[in-house]
């Protein structure tokens, strides 16, 4: 069995399981959990474009998933409640600000790349922080979530779908677009910058891309994310949930089909796990992820990889 | 196509070009000679935008490169292989073809499949890893994959420098097919009687500055002399 196929096997596994489960009987929460596990398994896998595939290492892309939440549960509070004109605000607020922001950042790069979008990361904190209106630092409570055509507001299960068919689209989106030419000139990028110049493709212009794409998958995340939980706040744009999508990509696998995916399932139901079992559970998360990062280079699908030969 | 006129270039303080004239005309195969060190490959790179000209000016098509980004050369249509061969690792033999592949100027005269009937061996390995390719393979996917920018000018830098003599021999009958269709070449070289097989004229390059330049027939003429600032 090719690798390929071996890949699109275990992807098409990951995703069946997760259709499986709502028609297991299980208790809400689990769905619940598993759905928010999802929404932030669509940033790990739009972050694993910029970083496993681009070389990018961001620290800000938790703005993306917040500004797409602000704008959906803006809209909500202004009793605009199609959940298709929210996706489309979130999505197009959080490009627009990648836009902005990805033009000064992509012309660094490295340690000053990291800085610089952990610095906007930063400034799209505070001005939530700011937002008396909404909430400010409190965050704003949504009272009803969006609702589709018009009909009631989503339920748990409607909504548990409509998420998995966004994650499903996020990886099938970064998968075709890995696998274009223009993906091929991204990693090329990441491979050898210079030479991708002398080839006459402006490589700022190849990140920008890449980067406003990721975010704009981010933003969709922020919607699905405010109208799961009714509640959005600051603390969606924190920059420890930006590292966290950077453990996330690291530990599932940097630039492969399904490790980033892999990555946000395992580091979000380990921190429930152990939280459950102790408080002080940062303490055993840390001590695994070093464990890991020095055992499993290239994370759980380099693993299986290197099991495989 | 290509006029360099009165270029310097250096790195830092460190002057390596002195007012370095060069001409390629169309479909023109020019050679540029000299030993290590003299100022070759730099001369590339102010060319190709890589290195920024500390004076002169590079004119291109009838349009000035010289100030411009380094990507406008390639988008202008100058087409790099550059010295070390230099393929992205981690892309597939196809992929390193693709990433970059463009067509600005018509009709691409090179796709994949006329890049691996010029180089059947690529075909055969188009999906390994360009870490895993030998060193001759290397250099075919380098030169494919200026190619595949479909160039109006094709730089050659030391395209079969550390080569076998089989893959070398393999790679020159490559070049002189490329002259045959028309192309415009620039190949910097080592062996003078290759370069005198193929090229149409020769620029000999000494401490950053041009001693020497003139037709084959010329540097047949006067190969004494002209050996003389090739070898140590």
């Amino acid at each position: 069995m090719s690798r390929t196929t071996r890949d699109l096997l275990i992807l098409a596994g990951i995703f069946a399981l997760l259709a499986a489960l709502p028609f297991l009987g299980l208790p809400g929460w689990v769905l619940t959990y598993t759905a928010r596990i999802m929404a932030f398994a669509i940033c790990a896998v739009a972050l694993d474009l910029v970083l496993g595939y681009g070389g990018l290492v961001s620290l800000g892309h938790a703005a993306f998933l917040g500004i797409g939440s602000y704008a959906a549960g803006i809209l909500l509070a202004e009793n605009v409640d199609d959940f298709f004109v929210g996706l489309g605000a979130g999505m197009a607020a959080a490009g627009l600000y990648a836009l902005v922001t990805g033009a000064v950042a992509v012309r660094t790069k490295g340690v000053a790349f990291i800085m610089i979008t952990l610095a906007f990361g930063q400034m799209a904190y505070f001005v939530a922080n700011a937002l008396s209106e909404y909430g400010g630092s409190d965050g704003l409570t949504l009272w009803s979530r969006a609702s589709i055509g018009g009909r009631a507001a989503l339920k748990d299960r409607t909504l548990y779908f409509v998420i998995l068919a966004g994650l499903l689209l996020s990886v099938a989106i970064v998968r075709l677009v890995t696998a274009s030419p223009f993906g091929a000139a991204l990693r090329a990028a990441r491979n050898n910058p210079e030479r991708v110049t002398a080839l006459g493709y402006d490589v700022d212009r190849v990140r920008l891309a890449a980067y406003v794409l990721s975010a704009v998958l981010c933003g969709g995340a922020g919607v699905l994310i405010a109208n799961l939980t009714s509640f959005v706040s600051p603390a969606l744009m924190a920059w420890q949930r930006s590292g966290e999508f950077i453990v996330m990509v690291i530990l599932g696998g940097a630039g492969t089909p399904w490790g980033a995916l892999a990555g946000a399932f395992a580091v979000l139901a380990l921190e429930e796990g152990l939280s459950l079992a102790t408080q002080h559970w940062k303490i055993v998360f840390g001590a695994l992820l070093v464990l890991a990062v020095l055992f499993t280079r290239g994370g759980i699908a380099g693993l299986l990889d290197r099991s495989a030969k | 196509m290509l006029k360099v006129r009165g270029l310097s270039a250096g790195y830092g303080d460190a002057r390596v070009l002195f007012d370095v004239d060069l001409d390629v005309g169309d479909g023109e195969v020019v050679a540029l000679l000299g030993r290590n060190g003299m100022g070759k490959t730099t001369t590339v790179r102010a060319i190709t935008g890589l290195l920024p000209p500390q004076a002169g000016t590079i004119e291109f098509d009838g349009r000035r490169l010289d100030g411009l980004p380094a990507h406008e050369a390639g988008r202008a249509g100058i087409g790099l292989v550059p010295e070390g061969r230099q393929v992205f690792p981690t892309l597939t033999v196809e992929e390193n073809l693709v990433a970059t592949a463009a067509s600005r100027f018509g009709a691409a005269r090179w796709t994949t499949k006329r890049v691996y009937e010029l180089f059947p061996r690529l075909e055969e390995r188009r999906r390994h890893m360009g870490s895993q390719l030998s060193g001759g393979e290397q250099q075919m996917l380098a030169i494919g994959r200026a190619l595949m920018t479909n160039p109006k000018l094709v730089i050659l830098d030391e395209a079969t420098e550390g080569l076998a003599p089989l893959i070398r021999r393999e790679i020159r009958r490559v070049m002189a097919a490329l002259k045959a269709e028309g192309e415009s070449i620039l190949v910097i070289d080592k062996s003078l009687d290759a370069l005198m097989r193929i090229a149409d004229r020769h620029v000999v390059l000494e401490k950053g500055h041009v001693v020497w330049t003139g037709t084959t027939a010329e540097l047949a003429a006067d190969r004494e002399a002209v050996e003389k600032k090739l070898h140590v």
